[in-house]
């Protein structure tokens, strides 16, 4: 048999470039919402801004479906054990995208009750500025992700050696 | 009420201009009771002062506020008395609304409360130590927790209180009768719009009991405010109601304004309101499609938030932000009106009628949308206010209170518009109020398009409004009176003061210690959404787990208002 018999119905690539490939363009957000930014969030979602424009339109609400955690809006410490959770239920791979000040950094509130920045728990790809944040931002983080992917392997271990202050 | 009071406990003294009675410790319990005999139906508040390191001596440490409004709704008192220790009576039998609210000041101040049936920490974690409110713990430490709370004592004690299992002297319960079945709603679940967690004892579908936990988004706003100044609360207050955040802003301007005895200049009145109004429109919007998202009505989301996006272009060019607008400042705004304000206004008040009406099309006669809604957890108008209702979710149940006729502020005495009532106060009720408070809110607003007089649009007092850039840079007295405004921030008299507007959701109203420093002492909320959420269990025990979802959506719970 020749092999020109295949014609163009064969394409060859790398194993990375096509996973990548199909990954960036479905990545499923479980959208960890528990203040303001998660109102832009909805505005993020709604016809406007149109987030299915960017392939991730399926929220999820249920961690083992879902591959890229969004934390939008203030994690207190009484929150930080539940986040910690959620992360850990997630299959690999996953990404996380910090929304907003407070997931940052705790934002304006420096203070007994909130957690100084979720890099404190979890491990984050992708952190957006704002008190809230404007939907163009979050789009923006997400298309970084997207970046981010393709130069990933998808065998890789890509946080494992983070630890948090809640790993303990 | 007052006259009551006086007449019953002849020591007590009034301070007209706080509206405070002051009491001694031992007659407080008869006299919360003797209130409420006289028509103080709606306990609005409960909250402790702390006067460790106060300006004035005072005769003790902790002193407990109540603050009760007369079922007429115009006027509201407050009764105060010093706690010799750190404890009192609870007041749980008479208003059920203090239940909730004598746990915070548990929890944040250590004040037990005798004969209380739960009392235990409400807004911080069960593991941490301390109380944060009091003036000796420092803002900044922060306690790492571990371990989520178990809500099965809770639960037991009210199965028992239910009668549906019984204790024994060991403290053992017995097995309830019925096979139950406790699920968790929450923390983090799609219909708890935020983070709440319920914990439901299910038989079958049918929800038997109920227990909230709450306090997952407390981010210390009151602590937050004792280390500001006055003008930087007004970000801080932006995130309490984020939905309709401008409504807050004003809610706390208004109260600072009051106790400096300032009077607006009218074209700020004006823009007051018309932007409040817009707020709740807003509010009411997000409320209403994510509720009818909860219902499984997807197409009515995008109809009722589209409009919104114009909404937040308007803002966006009014006050630089979309969501959190931090508009007010103390004596006035921080910005006017901009050059074709009302094209815009109108485009958007377009958008909305019509937004609105398309949604109400498809729900209005919709088979589906009434069975799941009418006689859907309803709550009847004495228990509504009993456990401490306001705003929309009272007025469906047929309650006719809206501070904005009940106790007109600003222009209301002059705009017209209509209170809207229910009938039943079931999720149906809750809903179609909503919708016609946005057209009633649209009503208001036509009437002050075109009718905002000129002027300045903050008064005319160098003490409280920053000088003008020019002023700033262009002489020394301008550039020192900026920079104390800054450091020292406005400095308010030693009092103690309450005031409140029609927000949203119900009754705002902050209540505000001040020492005549440019920081207050103490600032408490009276959170409309808190008093929503003590009443979610029992309105929501004896209906099916699908209506109770709906109902949480319903009552329109706003975390960061409710946690603080």
């Amino acid at each position: 048999m020749e092999l020109d018999m295949l014609g163009d119905a064969v394409i060859t690539t790398r194993l990375d470039d096509a996973v990548n490939w199909a990954r960036e363009s479905s990545l499923w957000p479980f959208v960890f919402g528990t203040a303001c930014c998660a109102i832009e969030f909805m505005s993020t979602a709604a016809s406007r801004h149109d987030i299915s424009r960017f392939g991730a339109e399926v929220v999820r609400f249920s961690p083992r479906q879902a591959d890229l955690l969004l934390v939008a809006g203030t994690i207190s410490y009484k929150q930080a054990p539940i986040l910690k959770q959620i992360y850990d239920q997630m299959p690999e791979p996953k990404w996380v995208i910090s929304m907003g000040a407070c997931a940052c950094s705790g934002g304006f509130y420096d203070n007994y009750t909130t957690l100084q920045g979720i890099d404190e728990i979890i491990p984050v790809d992708v952190y957006v500025a704002g008190c809230p944040p404007r939907p163009e931002s979050v789009l923006d983080a997400l298309m970084m992700i997207q970046e981010k992917l393709k130069k990933e392997s998808f065998s890789q271990d890509r946080a494992g050696d983070f630890v948090g202050k809640l790993d303990a | 009420m007052l006259k009551a009071l006086q007449n019953r406990f002849k020591h007590s003294i009034y301070l007209e201009k706080s509206n405070i009675l002051s009491l001694k410790e031992e007659e407080i319990f008869e006299a919360v009771k003797l209130a409420f005999d006289e028509g103080g139906t709606l306990l609005l508040d409960i909250t402790i002062i702390d006067y460790l390191d106060f300006i004035s001596p005072q005769k003790e440490r902790f002193a407990l506020i109540y603050n009760i409004r007369h079922k007429t709704f115009k006027q509201n008192l407050l009764l105060k008395c010093f706690l010799s220790e750190a404890k009192a009576q609870s007041v749980s039998s008479i208003y059920k609304a203090a239940n909730w609210l004598e746990r915070e000041c548990y929890d944040q101040y250590g004040i037990v409360f005798e004969h209380h049936p739960n009392l235990k920490r409400i807004l911080n974690h069960w593991q941490f130590e301390g109380f944060p409110l009091r003036k000796d713990y420092a803002i900044t430490k922060g306690q790492l927790c571990t371990q989520s709370v178990n809500l099965m004592p809770e639960m037991n004690e009210r199965l028992l209180e239910k009668g549906l299992i019984t204790k024994d002297k060991e403290g053992n319960y017995s097995k309830c009768e019925k096979d139950l079945m406790f699920i968790n709603i929450g923390p983090s679940h799609p219909a708890t719009h935020g983070t709440i967690r319920n914990f439901c004892a299910m038989d079958g579908e049918t929800v038997i009991a109920n227990v909230s936990e709450i306090g997952y988004l407390h981010r210390g706003f009151e602590k937050s405010c004792e280390n500001h100044t006055y003008n930087q609360i007004i970000p801080y207050t932006d995130r309490l109601d984020y939905c309709s955040a401008t409504t807050n802003n004003v809610a706390f301007a208004k109260t600072v304004e009051e106790m400096l005895g300032l009077t607006l200049p009218p074209r700020a009145v004006a823009i007051r309101v018309l932007v409040m109004e817009l707020s709740r429109i807003i509010n009411h919007l997000v409320c209403l499609a994510a509720q009818l998202v909860d219902m499984g009505a997807l197409t009515n989301y995008w109809y009722l938030y589209n409009p919104r996006e114009t909404a937040y272009d308007f803002f966006s060019k009014l006050t630089g932000a979309r969501l959190t607008n931090s508009y007010m400042r103390i004596g006035g705004m921080s910005y006017d009106l901009y050059e074709g304000y009302e094209d815009d206004l109108k485009i958007i008040m377009k958008e909305i009628e019509e937004g609105v009406s398309i949604s109400l099309g498809m729900i209005e006669h919709n088979r589906i949308f009434h069975d799941r809604t009418q006689n859907v957890c309803p709550v009847s108008a004495s228990e509504a206010i009993n456990l401490g209702l306001s705003g929309p979710n009272l007025r469906a149940a047929g309650v006719q209170y809206d501070l904005r006729s009940a106790k007109p502020y600003y222009l209301y005495n002059d705009l017209d518009f209509d209170v809207i009532v229910g009938s039943v106060g079931d999720i149906y009720d809750r809903i179609m109020v909503r919708f016609e408070e946005i057209n009633q809110s649209l009503r208001i607003m036509k009437q002050l398009l075109g009718n905002i007089p000129d002027g300045d649009i903050c008064v005319n007092d160098a003490s409280v409004v920053l000088p003008s850039k020019e002023n700033v840079y262009g002489s020394i007295e301008g550039t020192m009176n900026h920079f104390k405004l800054i450091y020292e921030g406005v400095k308010v008299p030693e009092q103690e003061y309450y005031s409140c507007i029609e927000a949203t959701n119900g009754e705002l109203g902050f209540f505000i210690v001040a020492d005549g420093s440019g920081r207050p002492h103490k600032v408490k909320v009276r959170a409309p959404s808190f008093g929503a959420m003590s009443a979610y269990t029992q309105m929501v025990e004896g209906s099916m787990l699908a209506d109770a979802v709906l109902n949480l959506g319903s009552i329109n719970i706003i975390a960061g208002e409710m946690d603080r």
